[in-house]
């Protein structure tokens, strides 16, 4: 089964490694540290997480407390998909 | 200005190869050719007259016969250097600045150098002392390049003219790769080609057989940043700026043949051609590029300044495809690789003035290194006022200010402006904490290496040896000199003079000169204190103080909007030319060895199906297609044939 995180991580890898799989990406590392994203991917990322998850984002939403890593990411979409199950 | 050649050894052939290594920058020097051939010493020349048009060919011999030079540039203070020759009882026989140099070596030798107000380069061959001399100006306009085989020294204005001697071959260098992947730029004296080395600027090569140095013979300081300004009053301060300034475009008016002037519509060039359109008789010929893409385009004040000077002004449209269009040239001038493509409207620019009958324009260009115009400056106050209230909401909203024309960042939440500009991150006392973020973000585009590239760059560090070039006294000027000094040391000669600068200019015989690198203006602003510089986020106060009564209002107030072109867009889409798809191809990629071939084919597709990309990609892309247009045009490596196999 796939989960979020999986999810979470093709997708960046995909767009943000452009494919490159030997990169080794913590599920904790930062995005921006480690200049995998920079100000316009922010809103890729927002991008994905809407239309894959159908989850709507708000701008106060649009922090690197919910969007700088793996782990953070898949945490956040959780959250909202289990409040709107809810 | 021109370009020269030549070698210091025994070789076979001597006058055959001169010949070829001056045709291939002939474009330098369109209007005569010449030759000095000795059994171990040589020069060639390509000459764009200037100055001295009927008496000025090159090489060119003293009275006695001993010394022989080849120069490429003006000296604008050679009527001044020349009165002071004549008084101590030289005689001259040409009208020319390049005898100016010869009379003074001949005197002085290389310590005449800092009497020079110019923009040059030139290697003179001192027979009585068997040694070659080989000088570059004080900020980096003029090129020189050299390389050693077989025990002889060959050196030539631009490479192509080495890649003539037998042996030199094209290779890139792994490090310079890095190092344009990190900091725009190669440091001196390495090049995009591997043993071939650039001789840095305000520097002096003394070459005999079997000997070699090189010494700097100025260097930009600064202040101590406790040290007492010497400069306090501010309206004194712009009177005498506007006094040296008006000096350095009278000196730089001097030629003859007429002198026109680029106008971005920015505060730089437009004080400059104001100045000069005092300075001449007739009417002065202005020249712009103008683009379709709005986020670029400053026509508007082009046109409003042209218009208020009364100009004969011309522009040149940078159109969709136009940069894609040139891009291989703009490489093959450039001679390395570039991550922007800048250059390349500024190529077209060139081609303009040559159209228009023109050898010789003024430009803004140094203005913003000089005195402190960039945004790296202003961003780099703000990061260090968020960095002391790391967790304060409304510092980062500062970053908005900056910039206005990047509407991504616009749109950005205050936590993610904080995170990308690394507010409070960085080591207060970081000698690179300036640059950091433009560093580190650069060399985010080195995902694209390879893993053979990676290997062979061993975890080399571009940001750390750029530290270990620093002076120093570095780390006692204040920090805005700090950050002035790494783009006055390495920017302004790495990319904005050779990549934006000599080369397109030249690439069409154009001669650029540059009256904010005038050397007493540039020690002048050195000396003054920052906040006259930068004023609060107000960037170039005190130029704009100087410039206040001679610009319509709106030039002289308007915030620097930063010389950009179209990047990756410029190349994808509809109508995207053959040799890009080549150059990208996987198998082109995998041929060339440099990058990751997949990840150079997503990235290529992500660039075509989202037009908006970050800094990142656009560098990327640009970076990519450049090096492998280099690997082409150098190496011989045919991607075409690369793609078929």
């Amino acid at each position: 089964m796939v989960t979020i995180k999986d999810k979470v991580r093709t997708f960046i890898v995909d767009n943000f490694l452009f494919g490159d799989t030997s990169y080794q990406l913590a599920d904790t590392d930062s995005l921006i540290e480690n200049d995998i994203i920079d100000s316009t991917a922010v809103l890729e990322l927002v991008a994905f997480i809407e239309d894959d998850f159908g989850i709507a984002i708000v701008d106060s939403d649009v922090v690197p407390a919910n969007l700088d890593s793996i782990e953070r990411l898949s945490s956040f979409i959780s959250a909202r998909a289990k409040a709107r199950a809810a | 200005m021109c370009g020269f050649g030549g070698y210091l050894g025994s070789i076979r052939d001597a006058e055959a190869l001169l010949a070829r290594m001056i045709a291939a920058i002939a474009h330098r020097g369109p209007d005569e050719q010449g030759k000095f051939v000795t059994p171990d010493a040589g020069l060639g020349h390509a000459r764009l007259s200037v100055i001295g048009i009927g008496d000025g060919q090159q090489p060119m011999f003293d009275v006695s016969g001993n010394l022989t030079i080849a120069f490429n540039g003006e000296i604008f203070n050679y009527l001044e250097l020349r009165e002071g020759l004549i008084a101590k009882g030289r005689r001259f026989r040409t009208s020319s600045d390049t005898e100016v140099i010869l009379h003074l070596y001949d005197e002085m030798g290389e310590d005449c150098l800092p009497l020079l107000n110019g923009d040059f380069a030139f290697a003179i061959w001192d027979n009585r002392r068997r040694r070659m001399v080989l000088a570059r100006d004080r900020m980096g306009v003029r090129p020189l390049f050299y390389t050693n085989k077989d025990g002889v020294l060959y050196f030539a204005s631009e490479i192509k003219a080495l890649m003539k001697v037998p042996g030199v071959s094209a290779e890139i260098d792994p490090i310079a790769l890095d190092q344009i992947f990190t900091l725009w730029a190669p440091i001196a004296p390495r090049t995009a080609f591997r043993n071939i080395h650039e001789l840095e600027p305000a520097s002096v090569m003394i070459a005999t057989q079997g000997q070699v140095t090189v010494k700097r013979y100025w260097h930009l300081d600064y202040p101590h940043r406790d040290a007492p300004s010497t400069v306090t009053n501010e309206g004194d301060a712009a009177e005498e700026l506007q006094a040296l300034l008006t000096d350095a475009v009278r000196l730089r008016m001097r030629a003859d043949v007429p002198v026109g002037s680029y106008l971005s519509g920015g505060l730089d060039s437009s004080l400059v051609s104001a100045l000069a359109a005092g300075m001449t008789p007739r009417k002065l010929q202005t020249f712009s590029v103008t683009f379709d893409s709005a986020e670029h385009d400053e026509s508007a004040f082009q046109t409003e300044m042209a218009s208020a000077l009364g100009t004969h002004h011309r522009t040149i449209a940078c159109r969709a495809g136009d940069i894609a269009g040139v891009f291989p040239e703009v490489i093959r001038f450039a001679e390395r690789p570039i991550i922007r493509t800048a250059p390349a409207p500024l190529y077209k620019l060139s081609g303009l003035v040559r159209q228009a009958g023109l050898k010789v324009v003024l430009t803004g260009e140094g203005a913003d290194e000089v005195f402190a115009g960039y945004d790296v400056f202003k961003e780099a106050r703000v990061r260090r006022f968020c960095g002391r209230q790391p967790a304060s909401r409304m510092r980062p909203q500062l970053f908005r200010r900056l910039y206005p024309y990047l509407p991504g960042l616009q749109q950005q939440s205050v936590e993610y402006l904080a995170a990308f500009f690394g507010a409070g991150n960085t080591a207060l006392d970081d000698p690179l904490f300036s640059h950091r973020p433009r560093f580190k973000t650069t060399a985010a585009a080195k995902i694209f290496f390879s893993g053979d590239l990676r290997a062979t760059l061993k975890g080399y560090d571009a940001a750390e040896d750029l530290v270990s070039q620093l002076p120093q006294a570095f780390s006692l000027w204040h920090p805005l000199h700090q950050g002035q000094y790494l783009d006055t040391r390495f920017l302004l000669p790495g990319y904005i003079l050779s990549s934006q600068g000599d080369r397109m200019a030249m690439a069409h015989g154009i001669e650029g000169r540059f009256p904010f690198l005038d050397p007493r203006l540039v020690a002048f602003a050195a000396r003054l204190p920052p906040e006259m510089k930068l004023k609060g986020l107000v960037e170039k106060h005190i130029l704009r103080k100087a410039a206040k009564h001679l610009l319509p209002t709106p030039i002289w107030e308007r915030t620097k909007q930063p010389y950009r072109a179209p990047d990756a867009s410029s190349f994808v889409g509809a109508g995207e030319l053959d040799y890009v798809r080549d150059c990208l191809s996987e198998a082109s990629i995998a041929a060339g060895g440099l990058f990751n071939a997949k990840a150079v084919a997503n990235l290529h597709e992500k660039c075509r199906t989202q037009p908006v990309s970050g800094f990142r990609d656009n560098a990327a892309f640009v970076g990519i297609l450049s090096t492998q247009l280099w690997q082409r045009n150098f190496t011989g490596q045919e991607v075409g044939a690369a793609r078929a196999a």
